[in-house]
């Protein structure tokens, strides 16, 4: 809520400075977000007449005009001012930018010519010295403003705009009453209220009130106005506050409800009198009920939508927004004013299932004093007949008392405030609070029994339970006279699970690996994640940021991905990067539906190594990205329990892509990305990923020493021969399974193709190391492993021995 | 061949020796099965026998005599190999080293570490939460119930009315207290979601929920932590306000602003009491059971901890940005 400073200090007047005010308040729980000057920085600006109005002989456009500054001004000459604004005409009381005047941005007036005639100052827009931010034409004053005063003192223009942003539980400060209320509790000064006097009924005309929904509506107040004058103008004054608190000027009586909103934080709804037919039912809408609002849209409203309507229709969305046909025009003689409580159940939500959301539903959502509607609808009226004139009728009130909130009563105890606060605060300073909050306080018991109970007023919709009172209490004693205090706690030692790999060591490993952690959004752009992953179901944000960020993740690779791309195309050809997070994978049969899987993955591209003076060029190929992924799985000293495989899957090569199991479970891939894909991306070169399931690597097998043995170990090597399509893992799982105690190590230490090898075959050297742990190994125990595995290879896969 | 003689020739062959090869030749030579000395020994046989001692002495001692020189010239020589060999091998060090040069960790991910480790040393255990959230557990439960105006503060990304992406890490509160009772300490770093995407919002950030309940916890210590923790995050004494503020789930409640560097207060993190609703709402006794929550906005605090001028940069990914942080 935006509110005019000296606005605020005709009700109360603090000695203390506008900075002050703010941070005050600030502390007080009401967030002042900005303080801004109403008016741009200008001086020498008076007020004027034009005596004189003529066109310009040499511009159609212009208009050479006499402005009377009045006697002190250059000892009463008129002073000559060219002017181009279309409302320029004689008699117009005016704003002069005298010679010598300073406008908002340094703007300096000096005496100049226009086309050949002498222009001696500048009649100035709103905009022109800082009111607005674009106007049309010149500043229109009123009749009687004083001739040869200064702009600047005649509209109190040295005044500034708050703006708080008010929490959802402090409704009861967005109206100047309010505000001033709680600036009269911080400074312990009393508020004076405009003096709201009961206007006498000059007519008899009423209309009829139903309550037909007594809970929602527990009181109408309404009152007939006739022969009003709809063109009369809004007094600068009030245009003036209502601009302060950032509410444009529309029409009288548009801008009078809206000043009562804004003084006395009630909305009001004035209706022309002539759209009601017979008289006014405060009910629920009927199924399938249409309304055109003020602003043109029609709406099928529900059937918990509450509307004022009239004998035959709804005539507007109560609480929240008016009605077309029945709004107040420049053709209206009669209205018919509102003043109404409607309670926050019955209009929460209500505005926003229909997308609006107006000053009136935000305050009536909040709650206001049910007690304010007569006030409300007398300072209305009162303002009202002295802008538009006309004939005001009696106050018609319906209520449903039963339905009006009830008083709350509250207790708050000794021991429970000091207990939450864990600073006692003293008796009488808890008193005082409580009291100058405007709450009826009774006070019983002593010291550690000591017990307020106070009765809440009205307004406060907040309070209605003994925390709220606590934190009236430590709100106004003041958050920084609190001290801080360490907490105590037992000394209990907690577990930790050793099993347990904290992520933390799988993130460092990357990082010694050379990777970068980075951290891409939840959701991605559909057009590349279909591309990655065509016919994985999704879920969609119904109202993303943008088209790009409306799907959930089913991989950390989109976002990656696209990260490499920003990178090379800042020449920052050399990437790798990792990220963990989740993934999001509609499943039906898990909680809210969707399978969130921490995951973690990685991408790689460009060279191996940076460039370097001693190491050969190479682009980075799987078997890079492969031991990054090797080294992962290592910290769960279970390595064997997971086993590569080669696989397919839509985002990757089909030649270059391995799915990893643990003991037969998928747990992620690692791969080439599909070549189609890096063209498609715009990727430059060779893209490497991996993704894998952190729960699936995250427990670690705590170690089992076993003993050294003590005796030599031997090393056999063996080149054997195999088709192409056997895997290094069919040869090397086969050797393990026969290869005995004996065999400790094996490791594959040469690949080779070519000379000597047929084509179609290969040629795989591997080291076997033999050791016993009791004794020396004799020459036949190696023979013996060798020749099994050699035989074995033979029969089960076809090798040979190479030569 | 008279033994001076010898001595003589074998000074001279030891003296001009130019490398240990050359030595080793001259040990031969002389000392060798076949070299002179033992030609000399040979001799000795052919004396009277009392002369044999005498004579055999004199040989030793210029046996002894030869060694030492072939000792000491060997010495000489090897060191001169030695020599030559780190001359030979002398590289430029100050060349750059071969390997890869060190990732490093996101600075969100380095800032989350951090926190967990100041709460990890009070007691504080880590737990996660999902993203994708129902309504329960980031609304209702936190004593915010369907249409409470604050929802509306949320900006919340929903799937339906009933799932949205959380707003708040608030809701592994919840998930903690259905399932632990107290005394309670934990912490919850994690992603959070908000409908903003502008100069100073992204539309994903990262919280960390802190909570505590056990008997006696009052607002004095919510304050001691927030102090103590801001004071070692930042490592120097920077000035705090609480102000108050409203949350539906705490009461009384408070944002806490720190004083940046320009002279202006900057809001860092937002706390308060465990409403007795929220305690309630999870079987746990407010009569009984008191405790503070605080979430802390974690970009924020790495912005001012390392000089971080636009929030965007963090999901940006930019390894010329990513790279300053080992």
């Amino acid at each position: 809520m935006k509110f005019s400073e000296s606005w605020l200090r005709e009700w109360v007047n603090p000695a203390i400075s506008s900075d002050e005010l703010a941070h005050q308040i600030t502390m007080a729980g009401l967030e002042v977000d900005a303080v801004e000057p109403v008016a741009g920085e200008f001086t020498g600006v008076l007020i004027g007449e034009v005596v004189e109005c003529g066109p310009h002989p040499d511009a159609d456009k212009l208009q050479v005009t006499k402005i009377n500054l009045g006697p002190d001004y250059n000892d009463g000459e008129l002073a000559d001012i060219v002017c181009g604004a279309k409302n320029c005409r004689l008699g117009l009381k005016v704003a002069v930018a005298t010679v010598g005047a300073v406008l908002p941005g340094n703007f300096k007036i000096k005496k100049a010519k226009l086309r050949g005639v002498p222009s001696h100052g500048m009649l100035c827009s709103e905009s022109e010295i800082g009111l607005s931010d674009s106007s049309d034409g010149i500043m229109e004053l009123a009749q009687d403003a004083p001739i040869g005063t200064c702009v600047r003192e005649y509209l109190d223009l040295n005044d500034v705009t708050i703006d708080v942003d008010l929490t959802a539980n402090r409704g009861d400060c967005l109206g100047l009453k309010g505000l001033a209320r709680e600036v009269g509790v911080l400074n312990g000064l009393s508020v004076t209220e405009p003096v709201i006097t009961a206007v006498t009924p000059t007519i008899d005309d009423t209309v009829a009130i139903t309550l037909s929904a007594e809970q929602a509506c527990p009181r109408y107040i309404g009152r007939v106005i006739k022969n009003i004058n709809v063109n009369a103008q809004t007094p600068l004054w009030m245009v003036e506050k209502l601009r302060r608190c950032g509410t444009r000027s529309i029409d009288p009586v548009v801008d009078v409800t809206n000043y009562v909103l804004l003084e006395q934080g009630h909305p009001m709804h004035a209706f022309d009198l002539a759209a009601i037919d017979g008289s006014i039912n405060v009910r629920f809408a009927s199924k399938g009920e249409k309304l055109v609002l003020l602003d043109e849209n029609e709406v099928t409203l529900s059937e918990q939508t509450l509307v004022i309507a009239d004998d035959n229709k709804s005539l507007a969305m109560a609480g929240i927004f008016g009605g077309l046909a029945s709004g107040v025009t420049s053709e209206s003689k009669d209205i018919f004013l509102e003043s109404a409580f409607f309670a926050p159940l019955a209009i929460l939500g209500k505005a926003r299932q229909y997308g609006l959301h107006t000053d009136a539903s935000h305050r009536y959502e909040r709650g206001i004093d049910p007690e304010l509607q007569r006030d409300a609808m007398e300072r209305a009226t009162q303002l009202l007949l002295e802008i538009v004139g006309g004939e005001a009728g009696p106050i018609v009130e319906a209520v449903s008392q039963e339905n009006i909130p009830a008083e709350k009563t509250v207790t708050l105890r000794r021991a429970k405030l000091d207990s939450r606060i864990g600073h006692h605060i003293d008796d009488s300073t808890v008193t005082n609070i409580l009291t100058r909050l405007g709450f009826t306080v009774t006070e019983a018991g002593v010291d550690a029994d000591k017990v307020w109970t106070v009765v809440v007023p009205a307004y406060r919709f907040d309070i209605s339970i003994e925390v709220d009172l606590i934190e009236e209490v430590a709100r106004i004693f003041g958050y920084n006279n609190i001290p801080n205090v360490s907490p105590k706690a037992t000394l209990a030692m907690r577990e930790q699970k050793e099993a347990q790999l904290p992520v933390s060591k799988l993130r460092n490993v990357l990082v010694s690996r050379g990777y970068q952690e980075a951290i891409t959004y939840s959701f991605v752009d559909p057009k590349i994640q279909t591309q990655l992953h065509p016919g994985q179901a999704t879920m969609t944000l119904p109202h993303p940021i943008s088209s790009e960020m409306s799907e959930m993740r089913v991989s950390l690779w989109t976002g990656l991905l696209q990260s490499v791309a920003y990178n090379q195309n800042r020449q920052q050809n050399r990437v790798r990067l990792f990220e963990t997070g989740l993934r999001f994978i509609p499943d039906e049969s898990v909680e809210n539906g969707v399978r969130q899987d921490n995951m973690i993955a990685g991408v790689l591209s460009g060279q191996r190594s940076e460039e370097h003076w001693d190491i050969e060029k190479a682009a980075t190929d799987f078997y890079d990205i492969k031991s990054d992924v090797e080294a992962l799985l290592s910290l769960t000293s279970n390595e064997s329990a997971y086993t590569f495989s080669k696989a397919e899957v839509d985002a990757l090569h089909p030649g270059q892509t391995a799915a990893i199991h643990k003991n037969g479970v998928l747990v992620g891939h690692v791969g080439s990305l599909h070549p189609e894909l890096e063209r498609k991306l715009g990727l430059n070169g060779r893209t490497l990923v991996f993704e894998l399931l952190l729960s699936e690597i995250c427990t670690q097998n705590i170690p089992q020493a076993c003993d050294i043995s003590r005796f030599p170990a031997n090393r056999r090597d063996i080149a054997v021969v195999v088709e192409e399509q056997i895997s290094a893992n069919n040869v090397l799982q086969l050797i393990e399974k026969v290869g005995g105690n004996y065999l400790v190590d094996l490791n594959l230490f040469d690949v080779y193709r070519g000379n000597g090898i047929d084509s179609g075959f290969k040629s795989l050297a591997i080291a076997m190391i033999l050791q016993d742990n009791d004794k020396t190994l004799e020459e036949k125990d190696i023979t013996d492993v060798v020749d099994r595995v050699v035989d074995t290879l033979k029969t089960e896969l076809n090798a040979s021995l190479r030569d | 061949m008279n033994l001076d003689d010898i001595i003589l020739q074998a000074e001279q062959a030891i003296a001009e020796a130019k490398d240990p090869a050359e030595l080793d030749q001259v040990r031969v030579n002389f000392l060798g099965k076949k070299g002179l000395f033992t030609e000399q020994m040979k001799g000795l046989s052919k004396l009277p026998k009392e002369e044999k001692p005498k004579a055999g002495q004199v040989i030793n001692i210029a046996k002894q005599k030869v060694q030492k020189l072939l000792t000491e010239r060997g010495e000489l020589l090897r060191a001169e190999v030695i020599k030559q060999q780190l001359a030979a091998e002398s590289i430029d060090v100050t060349l750059p080293g071969r390997g890869d040069e060190l990732g490093g960790l996101h600075p969100v991910t380095r800032t989350i570490e951090r926190i967990e480790s100041f709460f990890g040393d009070l007691g504080f255990s880590v737990k996660q939460g999902p993203e994708v959230e129902d309504d329960f557990h980031n609304f209702d439960a936190l004593n915010i119930p369907e249409h409470h105006p604050a929802r509306q503060d949320h900006d919340t990304f929903y799937f339906n009315p009933k799932l949205v992406l959380r707003t708040q890490t608030s809701g592994v509160q919840i998930r903690t207290m259905e399932k632990e009772q107290p005394p309670l300490r934990i912490i919850s770093p994690g992603k959070v979601y908000r409908n903003d995407y502008d100069q100073t919002h992204t539309p994903m950030f990262h919280q960390v929920e802190g909570l505590m309940v056990d008997k006696d916890v009052s607002f004095t210590h919510l304050k001691g932590i927030l102090h103590d923790f801001l004071h070692h995050f930042f490592e120097e004494e920077v000035e705090i306000r609480f102000r108050p503020s409203y949350f539906p789930f705490t009461e009384p409640s408070a944002e806490v602003d720190i004083m940046g560097k320009n002279g202006k207060w900057l809001e860092v993190l937002g706390c308060g009491m465990v409403h007795p609703n929220v305690l309630r709402s999870v079987g746990i006794d407010p009569e009984v059971y008191t405790g503070f929550a605080f979430g802390m906005g974690v970009e924020r605090l790495t912005m001012l901890r390392y000089g971080v001028n636009d929030l965007r940069s963090f999901f940006e990914n930019d390894l010329r940005f990513l790279k300053q942080f080992k």
